[in-house]
């Protein structure tokens, strides 16, 4: 008895829909932002992240009303994330009803965001979300990618973790690169090396192609919180019969 | 002027949305106002004090808009409800910051150990306490009404709540030691989770606590 592993379904929102690609490509829409947000409440998930993934910052507000819309209909955690640059993005995001920001690009750019946001607004708020990929020509063997994976930064994905919590971030969302869109499970060892490495809670991401994946990001990667997009959105899995199996497999869920 | 039922106490920290949004979902008649204005808490039938962030900025900017003496009154004299910092803010002294609360109840407000926290299966536990954990019901009171024993709720926060008086103990929860999810006294309420954002269960709370005459 005690805290749950969350499962968190990830909606990515671009031009006002939800889509999905393969390694960062290759977009497919999956549906209405708001008709979804319902749908994985009524099914049981702990949690839902929206990823503003729009390319230009024309249709950046966007977001901004499809928050305030699921805010008022959907009473679970919501994080948002994508193009955060600056403290005022993490209120204007907080003020549309987000309970959490995710940071991204900007923690490497401007570290400093990172500390003042977590600092005026709480750590609980304030999300890192890392993407890293396995590489060869570094003395470490995960590095931090930005701008939606096509920058590499020379930075330990490790290190990195251990920095942005030290700054204040009160959790962290680690996504694998090599793993995302593939479907072959999360990147177990990187998950486990950070989260040993911090004390705040670590979201797995990437890679996501079945139930059993789930467990093992929990089991092996040492996740808290299990979050996955194309499994729910193309209606191959419920969140509830993730959780039963999950349950089934020795996991405490809600 | 328009009668106030509820007033969800604004000191400029966090996100108020959620909870005035589940406030007007649940109750969907009454009139919910968000406000820092002390003569508005004074005249609303019903106070939610909810809370997010640092315990001394919360504290620093509740005075900065002269709603200390507001908020004292309101959990003597009408159903008050306090949520996560507006439950830790009701005693007396946090370790966050060494911040002095507001004293309205004997006690401390202490830091998880984050060192050393497992659970049964030897997983480490994190800090802050992040997700849905169960709630124990030690006692029935009004507020849990059609709410199970041991039902989850949604967590976030660092620091829990020691009540010198172990009578205000209303609710517990484990992490991994137990610890004061829940305190209740006459016309007072106050948890540490978030019923705002727990789904169901905190729905029917914030439901119980609209209906509530105690």
């Amino acid at each position: 008895m005690g805290l749950a592993k969350r499962i968190i379904p990830c909606l990515d929102v671009t031009n006002g829909r939800v889509v999905k690609g393969v390694n960062f490509l290759e977009l497919r829409d999956a549906g209405d932002p708001v008709e979804i947000a319902q749908r994985y409440n009524d099914q049981g998930a702990d949690e839902l992240t929206f990823l503003d993934i729009t390319a230009s910052s024309d249709d950046r507000d966007l977001i901004l009303h499809i928050i305030e819309e699921v805010a008022s209909q959907v009473f679970i955690p919501l994080t948002v994330g994508g193009g955060v640059r600056q403290v005022e993005d993490v209120r204007r995001l907080l003020n549309a009803g987000a309970d959490k920001v995710s940071i991204n690009t900007t923690a490497v750019l401007n570290p400093q965001v990172v500390q003042d946001a977590a600092s005026r607004f709480g750590s609980q708020c304030i999300v890192v979300a890392i993407d890293a990929k396995k590489v060869d020509n570094q003395p470490f063997e995960w590095e931090v990618f930005t701008h939606g994976g096509r920058k590499a930064t020379g930075l330990d994905a490790v290190k990195w973790a251990q920095h942005m919590v030290s700054l204040g971030a009160g959790e962290l969302l680690v996504t694998s690169m090599d793993r995302d869109g593939t479907k072959i499970g999360f990147n177990n060892p990187l998950n486990r090396a950070i989260s040993d490495a911090v004390d705040v809670p670590l979201i797995a991401s990437g890679g996501v192609g079945n139930l059993q994946h789930l467990v093992d990001g929990v089991t092996l990667g040492g996740a808290d919180a299990v979050l996955a997009a194309s499994i729910f959105h193309y209606g191959e899995y419920t969140v509830q019969q993730a959780k039963t199996y999950m349950q089934q497999h020795g996991l405490e869920v809600r | 002027m328009k009668n106030i039922d509820i007033a969800v106490v604004d000191y400029g920290m966090g996100n108020l949305r959620s909870v005035s949004k589940a406030l007007e979902h649940v109750a969907p008649d009454l009139n919910v106002v968000v406000t820092s204005d002390p003569q508005q808490i004074h005249q609303a039938n019903r106070v939610v004090f909810p809370g997010q962030g640092a315990m001394p900025d919360c504290i620093r900017e509740l005075d900065s808009r002269g709603l200390r003496q507001a908020v004292i009154e309101a959990t003597q004299q009408k159903p008050f409800l306090g949520i996560c910092i507006g439950l830790q803010m009701l005693f007396e002294r946090s370790e966050e910051g060494n911040a002095a609360g507001l004293g309205v109840f004997a006690g401390q407000v202490k830091r998880f150990a984050a060192v050393d926290m497992h659970d049964t299966e030897g997983r480490k536990l994190k800090v802050p306490h992040m997700g849905w954990n169960q709630v124990q019901q030690p006692n029935q009171h009004p507020l849990w009404q059609d709410i199970a024993d041991n039902e989850r709720f949604y967590y976030v926060h660092s620091y829990y709540v020691c009540p010198d008086e172990s009578g205000l103990v209303t609710g517990i929860t484990d992490y991994p030691k137990p610890f004061t999810c829940a305190i209740a006294k006459d016309n007072l309420f106050a948890v540490q989770f978030h019923p705002e954002k727990s789904a169901k269960a905190g729905l029917q709370l914030l439901r119980n606590f609209v209906h509530w005459n105690p």
